[in-house]
């Protein structure tokens, strides 16, 4: 019997942290599925799908070595989902401007309220630190069609945030 | 042509070496060469885009790619092409848009194509033909002589990041 199960990892970024990470897991008989590694705020993230005969005990012991050496904190949920289960993003939705408190979670809420599921969001503060920018990248599906989602955006706009949209258009060849 | 002569061909999947392979110059222009040209186009309608396919997807390395997005709404278009031996002689401008392919099943991903091409090749008869294509229909005769150079589209991913990385630096 094979289980997915995903693991979640944080801590503060140093060389080899996903090296040693995987290596553990494939010691283990672990096969690796979906993945989203990336360094945040001088941290380290890691969202693994990780299919195992163990159980999540086991698992948990087998990567405890490498997360106490490396000041880790790790956390594994059996899963439901499984591999091959893409969803192809329909609209792309760029938003920046000067951070404030709240701007995620208005843009969003305008746009989910106006038939938006997000199947990826990625998001930067840069600028300087007494005049931080945010700058974020949606993708998902729209389910209510294009047009009430831009229709949300002007609505985003006029709090002096800018906002576009563009339509992805899949070429399969 | 009735259906019952109608031939699906079989897709080669990734990580068949062939889709690796440089394709052919096509030489002999017959009715070898117009009977596959058909079957070609029959499997590439039957495909889940339905907008372009090269010869060699279907195990045929010899450099033929059709191309036809004159379906699609809002769509610039030269129709139905049969690209026989196709050579971008020109092109301008860059665009990041997503794409699939049908040899890579289940996987789509953001690539980096120019806008506007031009390009020369032979048609069915062998004569020489130009065509000037832009966006969608620039992205689909580009991805298709990917193909005829071994080329797939997971060789030429970006990820977003990236992509917001390269507009910050060029604009
Ligand atoms: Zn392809």
């Amino acid at each position: 019997m094979n289980h997915w199960y995903m693991l979640t990892v944080v801590g503060e970024d140093r060389p080899g942290i996903v090296a040693h990470l995987t290596h553990a897991l494939y010691e283990g008989g672990c096969n690796l599925g979906e993945a989203s590694m990336m360094r945040l705020g001088g941290n380290f993230s890691i969202m693994l799908m990780v299919q195992s005969e163990e159980t999540k005990h086991t698992l948990e012991s087998l990567i405890e070595p490498v997360v106490d050496s490396l000041g880790l904190h790790a956390h594994i949920d059996k899963i439901k989902g499984r591999l091959h289960e893409h969803q192809i993003p329909d609209v792309r939705i760029h938003v920046y401007g000067a951070d404030r408190v709240g701007i995620i979670s208005q843009v969003v809420g305008a746009l989910t309220e106006a038939g938006l599921s997000i199947t990826d969001l990625e998001s930067d503060v840069c600028g300087t630190e007494d005049m931080p920018i945010y700058v974020m990248i949606i993708e998902g599906h729209a389910a209510e069609g294009v047009k009430a989602l831009r229709s949300a955006l002007d609505i985003i706009a006029n709090s002096g945030v800018d906002a576009r949209i563009e339509e992805i258009e899949t070429m399969i060849g | 042509m009735a259906l019952s002569q109608m031939t699906i061909l079989e897709i080669l999947k990734y990580p068949d070496p062939r889709l690796k392979q440089e394709s052919d110059v096509v030489e002999v222009f017959d009715d070898v060469l117009r009977e596959f040209v058909i079957s070609l186009e029959e499997t590439m309608r039957a495909g889940p885009g339905g907008v372009g396919i090269a010869a060699p997807q279907v195990a045929y390395l010899q450099r033929i790619v059709i191309v036809d997005v004159s379906a699609r709404k809002n769509t610039p278009n030269n129709g139905c092409m049969v690209l026989i031996n196709p050579e971008l002689i020109e092109w301008d401008g860059l665009k990041s848009g997503r794409e699939g392919c049908m040899s890579v099943p289940d996987f789509t991903g953001n690539v980096v194509r120019a806008e506007r091409i031009t390009l020369t090749a032979r048609d069915i008869n062998g004569e020489a033909c130009e065509f000037s294509c832009e966006g969608y229909e620039a992205r689909a005769v580009q991805h298709e002589i990917d193909h005829l150079n071994g080329l797939l589209f997971l060789d030429r991913l970006v990820s977003r990041r990236n992509d917001l990385f390269k507009r910050k630096k060029y604009k």
